[in-house]
């Protein structure tokens, strides 16, 4: 299937709400992935509270948002988990929400099952306990396979496998897809952006040139894989992937975080993408007027990647990547299939690179690493 | 698994949108989610939009086609309610 330009073009101008809007429930975690996107770790006091997120929720149904994306931290460790996302489903609102697994028990599993309009991506970072718990922390992994068991025990029915592509778990695509196969599941692959504590290990963890090429031809092959539009960027190879194949970054997508701040996707979640607070006037409010979301709505400037034959079907990449490895945002991404990003990124090799801004990692002994 | 008989669309019956389904309003035309399959789906007119709202109160596709567009677009309109029907975003009655 090609790529509808004007539908695309369309999208670019922003839509009446968005498609794909993250809400991370809470910044507490349990585990302390080393690529963890939104820094997470502990509990941010000023969380909202139940009442608030019922709120939020309304508005959400009001907006005619079809479903939700809840993530974290990891969103079971809510108490009122269970109460918000039932809220959600009785208005219609889907629900599809990303989860270590860590608590999902035999009898959370039965719960689980028994709400409609609910999909559940489990995550692991390798198809092996050793490569995930890697990135994941010790005992992850089998914990993420007893949650699968759980879930497959319950009849919970098809749920999601989602794995990060590091340049560990990228050799390990057909073990992925065997094992989402034995427990009838779905396979979700992501892209690793350096957001959050993923900055630190964006350099050392990120697909080779080589590796996306591979990945690039095993995604066209097979069409069911999902992959949420992530590597959009990979289309310049050749026929563009399943998907949009755009940034949707405050146009058809947005992130609100687990104390109401809106900011243009979840990989961002830095100052300078902040677009308000849905404590101020709403969530509706935020999405319709902010500045940062009606400027991101204008037509980009291609920059250098302007003159490049695959602009069309790669439009520079992702936003969120070539920020946090500072680069411009008219420059090309950093994993440009042709080089041209490593070529900028190579120039400004003593640039310094933003953090991302709010940092809820467990405040622990950590070794200095040169960067 | 059983193999189901091709279905197709037979646009001199009656449609209504499906239960299962929410449109949402956009500059476009309108966003359709299909809440069982999961589905997104694009109405790329708004003329689409407003035949697949009134779909329910004719009796057939042919008929509410006609109160929306001129007889020369009919035929396209057959098309994109026939792929609607498809993506199970419409339903008989
Ligand atoms: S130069 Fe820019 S548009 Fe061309 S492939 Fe690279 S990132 Fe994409
Ligand atoms: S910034 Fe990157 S991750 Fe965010 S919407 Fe754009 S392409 Fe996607």
């Amino acid at each position: 299937m090609g790529a509808d330009f004007s539908l695309r073009n369309r999208f670019e101008r922003g839509l009446a709400a968005p498609i794909c809007l993250t809400w991370e429930l809470t910044y507490a975690c349990n585990l302390a992935c080393t690529h963890c996107l939104s820094s997470s770790g502990r509990r941010d006091p000023m969380e909202l509270s139940t009442k608030e997120a019922k709120d939020l929720i309304d508005e959400i149904a009001a907006m005619q948002i079809f479903y939700i994306n809840i993530g974290g931290g990891e969103p079971m460790i809510r108490r009122d988990f269970f109460e918000l996302i039932e809220h959600a489903v009785r208005q219609k609102v889907g629900v599809k929400f990303s989860t270590n697994g860590t608590r999902i028990d035999e009898e959370a599993a039965e719960r689980l099952a028994a709400i409609d309009y609910l999909d559940i991506q489990i995550s692991i970072d390798g198809a092996d306990a050793a490569t995930s718990d890697r990135i994941r922390g010790a005992g992850s992994y089998d914990q993420a396979r007893r949650a699968m068991d759980n879930l497959k025990a319950a009849n919970f029915g098809q749920f999601k496998i989602s794995v990060v592509m590091t340049r560990e778990s990228i050799e390990q695509l057909d073990e992925f897809e065997a094992l989402a196969a034995s427990y009838g599941a779905e396979l979700r692959l992501t892209r690793l952006r350096p957001s959050g504590r993923g900055v630190d290990v964006w350099e050392s963890l990120h697909p080779t040139r080589e590796q996306n090429r591979r990945l690039y031809q095993w995604l066209l092959d097979r069409p069911n894989v999902l992959t949420g539009d992530s590597f959009f960027h990979l289309s310049a190879l050749g026929d563009p992937l399943e998907g949009l194949n755009l940034c949707g970054a405050g146009r058809v997508v947005c992130l609100i975080d687990p104390v109401g701040e809106v900011y243009a996707c979840p990989f961002v979640i830095h100052d300078e993408f902040k677009a308000g607070n849905v404590r101020d006037a709403g969530f509706a409010d935020v999405w319709t007027t902010s500045n940062l979301f009606q400027s991101l709505r204008e037509p980009g400037n291609p920059g250098a990647c302007g003159s490049c034959g695959s602009y069309d079907a790669c439009r520079g990449g992702c936003m969120a990547a070539k920020f946090f490895t500072g680069l411009e945002l008219t420059d090309p991404d950093p994993e440009c299939v042709f080089g041209h990003g490593e070529a900028v990124l190579e120039k400004k090799r003593l640039t310094i690179r933003p953090t991302p801004s709010p940092d809820h990692s467990k405040r622990v002994p950590v070794a200095i690493t040169s960067r | 698994m059983v193999q189901s008989a091709v279905r197709v669309f037979d646009s001199s019956a009656p449609w209504k949108l499906s239960g299962q389904v929410s449109l949402r309003d956009e500059a476009f035309g309108a966003l359709a989610y299909h809440h069982g399959t999961r589905r997104l789906v694009f109405l790329k007119s708004r003329e689409l939009v407003a035949l697949v709202r009134n779909l329910e109160e004719f009796e057939s596709a042919d008929e509410a086609i006609d109160a929306v567009v001129v007889p020369a677009q009919h035929q396209r309109y057959v098309e994109a309610l026939s792929s609607l029907f498809s993506s199970e975003i419409l339903s008989g009655r």
